[in-house]
């Protein structure tokens, strides 16, 4: 009887959710696996190659401008996702702490340039950091006093990506601090006020924990989507620090639309998926041990 | 309670107002100067609207606006009207393979997508897509956000609505598009919201499958043809315009989805 009743929900779910997995069959699954096979040959972008075996693979071993990406990437990752978290705590900090109108006013400031496209943020980044006009052009420079133009430095170019990716996306991690600051009653601090628990006892000893569950989601959403960062470097790159500021799915970009090795690139996307199934796992293990802590 | 305490009180609450202040001065201060510099043009004659009119006419600007329209658009459409009904069938039909879908749907929200541009490329180029609308939009409909919204929206709703309705005689496509659907057109309206900034902000897959200038999304033009100066950074203001503008008008919308998109419940 059960598997009639089976039968009779999966012809009732079909038609609902035939054009949902059709969609994603062809354009995530297909692909995915599409990736993991032309990860085993020589194959060009617009052509299947031959069947070269762990060849590509131990190519990342020896390919030096891979392991420049891949440091590149950490490196990345390290300039944005905590300083990111931080920053996002304390703007919804800010915002928590104004009234009515102000609050409104603030968290439209700092969520706003979240919502504008790569091209209008590095535009307006390039303005600023001109090293002639703009009002920031002035502000890295060497012991002698010359102005070092932020976006051809090797030294300087992350750090500044990072903070102009910073100033762009904090807007999202305001908004989910913000929402967890909201599920904490007030009648705590009311009740740690009595006993006349400060500022920073009250942040420290309530704010603080009560909002960890929430901190972990920021640190996992930010990890996730700095470890695919593409369009801001590609776009400031193209000044000048070349290959140093590569990052993965730049070289992915570079190694299959021009140098045509589309086998090798996917090697290379098979890396930073397992990059990104690891941070996963890792946030799986992490919720896993505060659950059984 | 002594008037020292208070006093002191006082004083770090200022602190803490003016510290807020300097922030919120200089997280505004990139787009007001940006602003500021399209108002005072040093090499076109005129205000601030002229130099904006200057851009719209002068260059193809609406051009990659009708194309930045119709693909953001069509992801929109597309994105709603599947991943409405599968977030409706994985919240009330106990179907064959439920957990495996929503996996898959959770693995796609967290796997960086960007690693498949190759093989994006070569299916959208057999396809002989390149350089077309369609080709732009088919690999941006994996935007998992939306099923994941849906899924758990109906999953608060209360069981008897369906239920009743069950009773009648209704199949589950009817309950979904008569009952469930019409229930919360905010939702709707919320997620399309945030799918269509998402396609309209995108730049790698549009990059890559247009090489055309006509055919180009906003972003990427904006971008590939570097002009500097007035104009150029005129243009890439007017490339964020449409979904600053939608942003300012749908505010409460868009932050609520969002935070629900990730789980968090909130109170009001």
């Amino acid at each position: 009887m059960s598997t009639q009743r089976d039968r009779k929900e999966n012809l009732a779910a079909l038609p609902l959710v035939a054009p949902f997995v059709l969609v994603y069959a062809a354009l995530f699954v297909y692909p995915s696996l599409e990736m993991l096979v032309t990860s085993f040959t020589d194959g060009a972008l617009t052509k299947s190659g031959d069947w070269v075996g762990l060849e590509n693979y131990a190519k990342l071993f020896r390919d030096r401008y891979f392991g420049a990406a891949l440091r590149n990437t950490l490196y990345f990752v390290a300039l944005t996702v905590v300083p990111g978290a931080m920053f996002g705590l304390l703007l919804a900090l800010v915002v928590n702490n104004l009234k009515g109108y102000w609050q409104a006013i603030a968290l439209s400031v700092f969520f706003v340039p979240f919502i504008l496209p790569v091209s209008t943020v590095t535009a307006i980044a390039n303005l600023l950091t001109d090293t002639a006009n703009g009002p920031l052009g002035g502000l890295v420079t060497s012991p002698n006093g010359t102005v070092i133009p932020v976006w051809r430095s090797a030294t300087w170019f992350m750090p500044a990506v990072a903070v102009l990716t910073i100033w762009w996306t904090v807007g999202l991690n305001v908004l989910l601090f913000l929402a967890g600051l909201r599920t904490i009653p007030r009648d705590i601090y009311e009740a740690a006020g009595l006993d006349g628990a400060g500022r920073w006892a009250a942040f420290r000893y309530l704010t603080w924990p009560l909002l960890r569950p929430i901190t972990i989601l920021v640190l996992t959403i930010q990890l996730i989507s700095q470890i695919r960062v593409f369009d801001q470097i590609y776009l400031m790159a193209s000044q000048g620090p070349g290959r140093s500021a590569t990052v993965l799915v730049q070289y992915i970009y570079s190694v299959a639309f021009q140098r045509n090795q589309a086998g090798y690139a996917s090697a290379v996307a098979v890396a930073l998926f397992a990059l990104g199934v690891g941070v996963v796992v890792l946030q799986f293990q992490l919720l896993r041990l505060r659950r059984t802590r | 309670m002594n008037a020292t305490w208070i006093k002191r009180l006082d004083l770090a609450g200022m602190a803490i107002l003016i510290a807020s202040l300097v922030l919120v001065v200089i997280w505004a201060f990139p787009i007001f100067w940006a602003l500021l510099s399209t108002a005072t043009p040093a090499e076109t004659a005129g205000g601030f609207f002229r130099t904006y009119a200057n851009v719209l006419f002068t260059t193809d600007l609406g051009r990659w606006y009708l194309n930045s329209i119709v693909t953001s658009g069509g992801v929109t459409i597309i994105v709603i009207a599947i991943s409405s009904a599968c977030g409706y069938a994985i919240s009330q039909i106990e179907f064959t393979g439920r957990r495996l879908l929503w996996l898959l749907i959770l693995g796609s929200f967290m796997i960086p997508v960007q690693a498949l541009i190759v093989n994006h490329f070569f299916l959208v180029y057999q396809w002989g897509l390149l350089n077309t609308w369609l080709g732009v939009i088919l690999p941006q409909l994996i935007a998992p956000i939306a099923a994941i919204v849906y899924k758990q929206f109906f999953d608060a709703i209360p069981r008897e609505f369906g239920e009743a309705a069950f009773i009648d005689g209704a199949k589950h496509w009817q309950i979904f598009l008569k009952i469930y659907l019409p229930m919360n057109w905010g939702v709707t309206l919320a997620l399309a919201i945030i799918v269509f900034i998402g396609a309209w902000n995108a730049f790698l897959w549009p990059f890559l499958a247009v090489t055309k200038p006509e055919l180009m999304n906003v972003t990427v033009s904006i971008a590939e043809i570097r002009s500097y100066g007035v104009s150029g950074l005129a243009a890439a203001m007017m490339a964020g315009l449409p979904v600053a503008v939608i942003y300012l008008l749908f505010q409460r919308r868009i932050t609520d989805a969002i935070t629900m998109s990730v789980g968090i419940t909130s109170d009001k």
